[in-house]
């Protein structure tokens, strides 16, 4: 009787404290190059949150290659939201897990990307290879860096971008494929993450060009050295959107859904799209676009879906075993 | 029930060790291993060749097997070097030389790789020597070599060692007195002693170095047809939500793992009454 | 493994009047031998360990400590330890108890039990991983059951504890088992005639005579168990600060371009290694002199 009481009490005593300023805790999945984007915003929405609401959140943060991730959350890893390389990986949380509902990329602006970036190409001060565009990627002589395709979503992206650019200037897929299976036979590593490849260029000094997401190159010249690197801009990239989104299945169970949802909805706000602006990914709201105009160079960006349709289709024809990329790889 | 067995029901606990021994491998080992196995039971014949027969796999194999092989026999050749001068002679730090030989059983594999890395790249310790002549060892299949030689050195040295020690000086001096030279004592006497050891170190160090994923992917350079390894092929599927053709390859793996440890054992067997005549 | 315990015994001179030349190699074939040994270490062993130690102290000692004042860092050198903490004990029982039985009794299927203690051993660490998402993954057989009574095992501790379990499975049951059947049984059987129970046998005849053989197979576990990567990585889920083991925050680190941190916290476990090693060498070089009374 009397244990009754006291647990009684003491739940009492729990509830109250729980209603006056609630902790909450969020897990974030998201890929390689955001770990430095996801600190600073953590701390700037944790701060946003408690002044509005009062209470105490908490983020965790998980990183690695997009696809791996997005493996991690269905087989289990209960993740409030996801943030990932690009919209095919997110869209197997639905297709293979049924952990959000159909239409997930259309519950935010933008197709649910509240920053976008580019494909770019990184090459040694002074561009002692004259590297100018794509088509110099192809040069007999010239070694250029990227990682697999297969392991690394940002790879998917310097896959596209130059399939397009060869399909653009040479007319047809077949010419397309012809140009990426050149620029392929002059990549000596095929390392199976962005952060590897960096690695690989940087500190191994392999390679005359490494071709980069826009934040990343940008963020190894920031910390490997302004005095090594310059960045060259392509006369066409994609314009690349890695997208966000709400785990719904879980934020549910975990009674998260509002949090995570304001969470997600406060990258678009000003504080959310400086910060990306910051951390060199290309914000997408009118005011911090001018903002970080100067800190963006000017290239035609090419928009994903009218070049390619939808992810499904891109993975089948160009990644799936027997791919284009496979293709390129066995001489066919 | 033979003879042995009943000399041997004099001690207890048969019946508990047994039981925990088989419920315990059963729950770490034997159950998680059958859920790759049912996995690919879903599979039709022809998706199953599909995923493991493949001309990417099959490079993939062609390279894990040598390289492995390579490995394993160069592990082979100076393991015997190694565990002979380890026992038969003495100089000084000899001790702390024992001990380095775990090293590859301690260091994670991961940081092998990176630390392999750093001295055969281009502008690595060593790498800075070698590429000018034309030997690029990092992101070739000579990487792939070298870092599978590593994670298998222990094996032969440790495998060979008690036997070496356990040799009866005599057999060496009844060899010389019948008139034999030192290299007819070698060759004819204490190699064929040795063999069986030799063979199993081998088979070891190979059978680990077939499964090793850590350390290869940093320095292998992972070019499709021509450093890819098996495993990173599993990952790779993996990475497509390819979860069947992934345990395929697991499954191909695992029995050839299985079938290379019941040779070992066997050889071991074979080793120990060969020894004891 | 356990009888290379003795491999700091002075080789046994022959008795005199044996023909020294023929059982004892000339001085250049020793040092020649000795020299490719050594050289051959040193290429495979010393260089890679030389780099780790080089790389991380590259920008001082300042820089080295400080990778060790993180959180993060922290964190994963504490899960690291809880994962060795329960893997290393449950696999010491298993090991004593698969030893027991396998050398002190003969029964049909023997062979295939050793093959399967071993297999660990040879399966690739990226499956090891594979298997434990396929049984306790939300997709796999007991995931949605664990997931609705809200019990976490993968992309949690209990994951990263099964998945070290495993890679360590054989380790000392392995260094049990020859040494066990070397031993034989028969101080056991006088045991038992003169009138002890099984228990009593075990702890005062049987464990004194394996201790060594046992803590040398407990730290080449313990290190394994410190040292995994593969596995681990697969069942992790790299949530900072909370699912990251040692091995897994050096890749982290490594890929935040904290190349000093990466090589320091890995220095760390190469150090956590040797000591080990000097650890089973004063093991064994006790074990000798146990052996020399």
């Amino acid at each position: 009787m009397k244990l009754k009481t006291l647990s009684l009490a003491l739940l009492a005593l729990l509830t109250a404290g729980l209603a006056s300023a609630k902790s909450i805790e969020l897990l974030n999945v998201s890929y390689d190059p955001t770990r430095e984007l996801y600190v600073d915003f953590n701390k700037a929405f944790a701060a946003h949150w408690k002044a509005k609401t009062g209470d105490t959140v908490t983020i965790k943060q998980s990183h690695g290659g997009s696809g791996k991730q997005a493996r991690s959350v269905i087989d289990g890893l209960p993740a409030d939201v996801v943030t990932l390389g690009l919209a095919g990986d997110v869209e197997a949380l639905y297709d293979v897990a049924k952990l959000i509902p159909r239409d997930w990329q259309k519950r935010l602006p933008n197709n649910s990307s509240p920053y976008t970036s580019t494909i770019v190409l990184l090459v040694r001060k002074g561009n002692p290879k004259g590297i100018k565009d794509w088509d110099d990627l192809v040069k007999p002589g010239v070694d250029v860096i990227t990682p697999n395709p297969k392991t690394s979503g940002g790879a998917r992206w310097n896959y596209l971008a130059a399939w397009e650019y060869g399909r653009r200037k040479y007319g047809n897929d077949q010419k397309a494929k012809e140009f990426v299976r050149k620029l392929y036979k002059n990549v000596p590593v095929l390392d199976s993450g962005a952060r590897g490849s960096t690695t690989t260029f940087v500190q191994r000094g392999i390679g005359d060009v490494f071709i980069s997401w826009e934040n990343e190159a940008f963020y190894a010249i920031k910390e490997l050295g302004a005095d090594k690197f310059e960045i060259v801009v392509p006369s066409l990239s994609i314009l690349a959107e890695p997208p966000v989104t709400v785990v719904d299945k879980v934020a549910k169970k975990k009674g998260t859904e509002a949090v995570a949802k304001a969470y997600l909805e406060y990258l678009y706000s000003d504080e959310g799209q400086d910060i990306a602006g910051r951390n060199f990914y290309r914000p997408t709201a009118p005011a911090a676009v001018a903002k970080y105009a100067k800190q963006f160079p000017a290239v035609e960006l090419f928009p994903f879906d009218k070049a390619f349709g939808n992810w499904t289709n891109v993975q089948k024809i160009h990644f799936a075993d027997g791919g284009t990329f496979d293709q390129i790889y066995l001489g066919r | 029930m033979s003879l042995l067995r009943k000399e041997h029901s004099v001690l207890p606990g048969f019946g508990l060790s047994l039981g925990f021994t088989l419920a315990y491998l059963g729950l770490i080992v034997l159950v998680p291993l059958s859920a790759a196995f049912l996995k690919t039971a879903g599979m039709s014949w022809d998706e199953f060749v599909a995923a493991v027969a493949s001309p990417r796999v099959m490079a993939a194999y062609r390279l894990s097997f040598f390289a492995s092989l390579a490995a394993a026999t160069v592990n082979a050749c100076f393991g015997l070097i190694v565990a002979w001068v380890l026992v038969r002679y003495t100089f000084p730090g000899k001790r702390i030389v024992d001990a380095l030989v775990d090293l590859p059983f301690a260091l994670p594999t991961a940081v092998a790789g990176i630390a392999l890395t750093a001295i055969y790249a281009k502008n690595g310790w060593l790498g800075q020597w070698l590429e000018p002549h034309g030997v690029k060892v990092a992101f070739t299949e000579i990487g792939v070599f070298v870092a599978l030689t590593f994670v298998g050195l222990p094996f032969v040295v440790r495998t060979l060692q008690p036997v070496l020690e356990e040799l009866e000086p005599e057999i060496e001096e009844a060899s010389a007195s019948l008139g034999a030279n030192r290299w007819q004592t070698i060759s004819r006497v204490l190699l064929p002693e040795l063999f069986p050891a030799l063979l199993t170190g081998f088979a070891l160090s190979f059978a680990r170095a077939l499964g090793e994923y850590g350390s290869v992917v940093f320095i292998s350079g992972n070019m499709p047809m021509r450093t890819e390894i098996v495993p990173l092929l599993i990952i790779t599927k993996l990475e497509q939500y390819d979860y069947r053709g992934a345990t395929a390859i697991a499954v191909v793996m695992l029995t050839a793992s299985f079938a290379l440890l019941l040779l070992i054992n066997l050889l071991q067997k074979w080793s120990r009454r060969h020894h004891r005549v | 493994m356990a009888a290379a315990v003795t491999s700091s015994l002075p080789a046994v001179r022959p008795p005199s009047g044996a023909p020294l030349r023929a059982t004892h190699d000339p001085r250049w074939v020793r040092w020649t031998l000795t020299g490719l040994a050594l050289v051959f270490l040193a290429f495979f062993l010393v260089l890679p360990l030389a780099a780790v130690f080089g790389e991380a102290l590259r920008k001082g000692a300042g820089a080295y400590f400080a990778a060790f004042k993180d959180a993060d860092a922290l964190a994963s050198v504490k899960l690291t330890l809880i994962a060795a903490l329960v893997s290393v004990p449950s696999n010491v029982v298993f090991g004593v108890a698969a030893a027991w039985c396998i050398a002190k009794y003969s029964f049909r299927g023997k062979s295939l039990l050793i093959t399967l203690i071993d297999l660990p051993f040879a399966v690739s660490p990226v499956i090891s991983g594979l298997i434990y998402v396929l049984v306790f993954g939300a997709q796999g057989w007991f995931g949605p059951w664990l997931i609705e009574h809200d019990y976490k095992i993968i992309f949690a501790v209990p994951g990263i504890v099964l998945a070290t379990t495993f890679v360590t499975f054989p380790f000392v049951a392995r260094e049990l088992i020859p040494l066990m059947q070397a031993q034989g049984s028969e101080e056991e059987y006088a045991a038992i005639t003169l009138g002890a129970n099984g228990w009593q046998t075990f702890w005062r005849v049987t464990l004194p005579n394996i201790k060594w053989g046992l803590l040398y197979g407990v730290i080449l576990c313990n290190a394994r168990a410190m040292g995994e990567f593969g596995a681990v990585s697969v069942v992790s889920g790299h949530i900072r600060g909370e699912t990251n083991t040692m091995p897994l925050h050096v890749e982290i680190l490594y890929n935040e371009y904290n190349f000093v941190g990466a090589f320091a916290v890995a220095s760390l476990l190469a150090l956590l290694a040797l000591v080990t090693l000097v650890l089973k060498s004063i093991v064994e070089w006790r074990h000798a002199q146990a052996r020399a009374v």
